[in-house]
């Protein structure tokens, strides 16, 4: 069976800046993999690697069998089957939440007007914004902004999603329903990398946890493992510092 | 004023900031009103109503004020605008290319057109047959106005749009491409669109500052059909030997870009508080 992601020997430079040096890691289908690390450690980098909103410097990523970073790949064809929801959101703030679900199937994948708004009510009913169609991004509350934009992105049938960072722009009461709908996700089989800092939702809902420290993975394993009982001082000092944030 | 400490001994010998200000205030008022009232005194009133005031003059400028000077303001700055809102954009999107040459074609463009004046283009434009045996800009006067005005204003829309394409977030780009979008869909279904919106106050001024550029057609030797309301007032004075009709044609000016700088300030201020 082909791996839904597999990244080998990935490096990226920004300048001077060796942001990522050498990442292996590979992602089953229907596995959820949740990406924890300190600030500047490289992880939306990798997230971003992975669609190519980022290009690589060396190294290979390949998503359902597809070299995403050999140049004769079609990268948006391989992008319309990888959702991304953002850590601001990116709802596009000139057209409602329906019109926001509907663009890119109607664009992209051609469908009609017509399936298109079924799929886009469907979808936002199903992460509770149901009533929220005709709303711009503006008179959203960021919980209800940030469920119309995996919305947008469930409406486009990926097989993988990419989450950067997706309750960190939000405010605490309105954290817990956006993992709601992305423990339901997990639970329907949805393969998923998650960036989170929300130790609750990785222990709870992660296959594997990966902790990446200075550009590298320092350990994965499943989180009883990373998260319980991790065996690097590194992740030790990180997790002291997520879980007990006052001493 | 409010970072100024409250002083909390009583002003005995230097006064409070408050009534200082009153009082500054205070001589501002008398200073008008000498400035009007020595005005009203010197001011020879019947000689200045004789050569600027005078009404049955204005009169003589109807209907043609309206329906062929104002007229054809409205048509060449229209379309100067609407030539100068399509080139624009295109210049714009060329600036922002990642294509080097492109870029340097738009800057160089930009560059020349907003650094010289426009009459320059105009006369240019005049001299544009003899330089080019046997062209000619098409639809004659009207064709030469609006190329005029358009070339100029390509030039400042061009920076206007640029602005507003760039003042669009990255992270729309990026949804927008993550969703399959090509670049170029992406940049017409998301980009575009929000930058349109962000332009519209500027792009009003600058629609006002065609209208009033659109004065220098009188140089093109226009007569006629084809007079726009400078050369109308000031063919209009040079016929009667009197300075009303330039007046006349200014408050004319007033009547459409006055409205238009206050939809500009309006939807500006509506710009700020959205979102
Ligand atoms: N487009 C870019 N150009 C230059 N440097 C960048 C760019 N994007 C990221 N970096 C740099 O790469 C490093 C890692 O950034 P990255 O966003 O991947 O970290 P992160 O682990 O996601 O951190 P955070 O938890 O703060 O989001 C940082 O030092 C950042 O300054
Ligand atoms: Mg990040």
């Amino acid at each position: 069976m082909t791996h839904a992601i597999e990244i080998k020997d990935l490096h990226k430079h920004f300048g001077q800046n060796q942001v990522l040096r050498g990442i292996d890691m590979t992602v089953e289908p229907g596995q959820v993999v949740c990406v924890i690390g300190p600030s500047g450690s490289g992880k939306s980098t990798l997230l971003r690697c992975v669609n190519l909103l980022e290009e690589p410097t060396r190294g290979k990523v390949l998503v359902e069998g597809v070299e995403v970073t050999d140049p004769d790949v079609d990268i948006d064809a391989v992008r319309r089957r990888i959702g991304m929801v953002f850590q601001q959101f990116n709802l596009f703030p000139h057209m409602t939440a329906l019109q926001n679900v509907m663009i890119a199937q109607q664009r992209v994948l051609k469908r009609g007007k017509k399936e298109a708004e079924a799929v886009a009510r469907e979808n936002l009913r199903k992460v509770g914004v149901g009533e929220k169609c005709d709303s711009f991004p503006g008179q959203l509350s960021g919980g209800q902004q940030q469920r119309v934009a995996i919305a947008r992105a469930l409406a486009m049938d990926p097989s993988l999603m990419l989450f950067d960072e997706p309750t960190s722009a939000l405010d605490p009461e309105l954290v817990g329903d956006v993992l709601a709908v992305m423990r339901q996700l997990a639970e329907e089989g949805m393969t998923m990398l998650v960036v989170t800092h929300e130790m609750g939702f990785a222990r709870q809902v992660a296959d594997r946890v990966v902790f990446m420290d200075g550009g590298v993975i320092v350990e994965d394993g499943p989180p009883a493992q990373v998260i319980g009982d991790p065996q690097h001082e590194r992740t030790r000092t990180f997790l002291e510092r997520v879980l007990h944030p006052e001493e | 004023m409010a970072d100024r400490p409250k002083t909390t001994e009583p002003a005995q010998r230097r006064l409070s900031p408050r009534k200082r200000q009153r009082i500054l205030r205070g001589v501002q008022y008398v200073i008008l009103v000498a400035a009007v009232v020595a005005l009203a005194l010197w001011a020879n009133w019947p000689s200045l109503a004789q050569n600027f005031a005078r009404l049955d003059i204005a009169e003589l400028m109807l209907p043609d004020l309206f329906t062929v000077a104002l007229l054809n303001t409205i048509i060449y700055s229209v379309g100067g605008f609407a030539f100068s809102f399509v080139f624009g954009l295109i210049l714009a999107l060329m600036r922002l290319s990642t294509v080097g040459p492109y870029r340097w074609l738009a800057t160089l463009y930009i560059e020349i057109f907003r650094g010289v004046p426009a009459l320059l283009v105009f006369l240019l434009i005049l001299f544009l047959p003899l330089a080019l045996q046997g062209f000619s800009v098409p639809f004659g006067t009207y064709g030469q106005a609006i190329l005029g005005l358009g070339l100029v204003g390509t030039a400042y829309q061009a920076e206007i749009f640029r602005a507003g394409l760039q003042a669009v977030p990255k992270g729309q780009t990026e949804a927008a491409r993550s969703l399959g979008m090509s670049a170029t869909r992406a940049q017409f279904t998301v980009v575009v669109p929000q930058a349109i919106r962000i332009v519209i106050p500027p792009t009003t001024n600058q629609f006002v500052s065609l209208l009033k550029d659109s004065s220098l057609v009188l140089f093109l030797g226009v007569s006629g059909q084809y007079v726009e309301l400078t050369k109308f007032g000031n063919d209009m004075a040079s016929t009667h030997a009197n300075a009303t009709p330039i007046l006349v044609a200014g408050l004319t000016y007033l009547i459409v870009t006055v409205p238009l700088g206050y939809l500009a300030g309006r939807l500006e201020k509506r710009k700020g508080t959205s979102r």
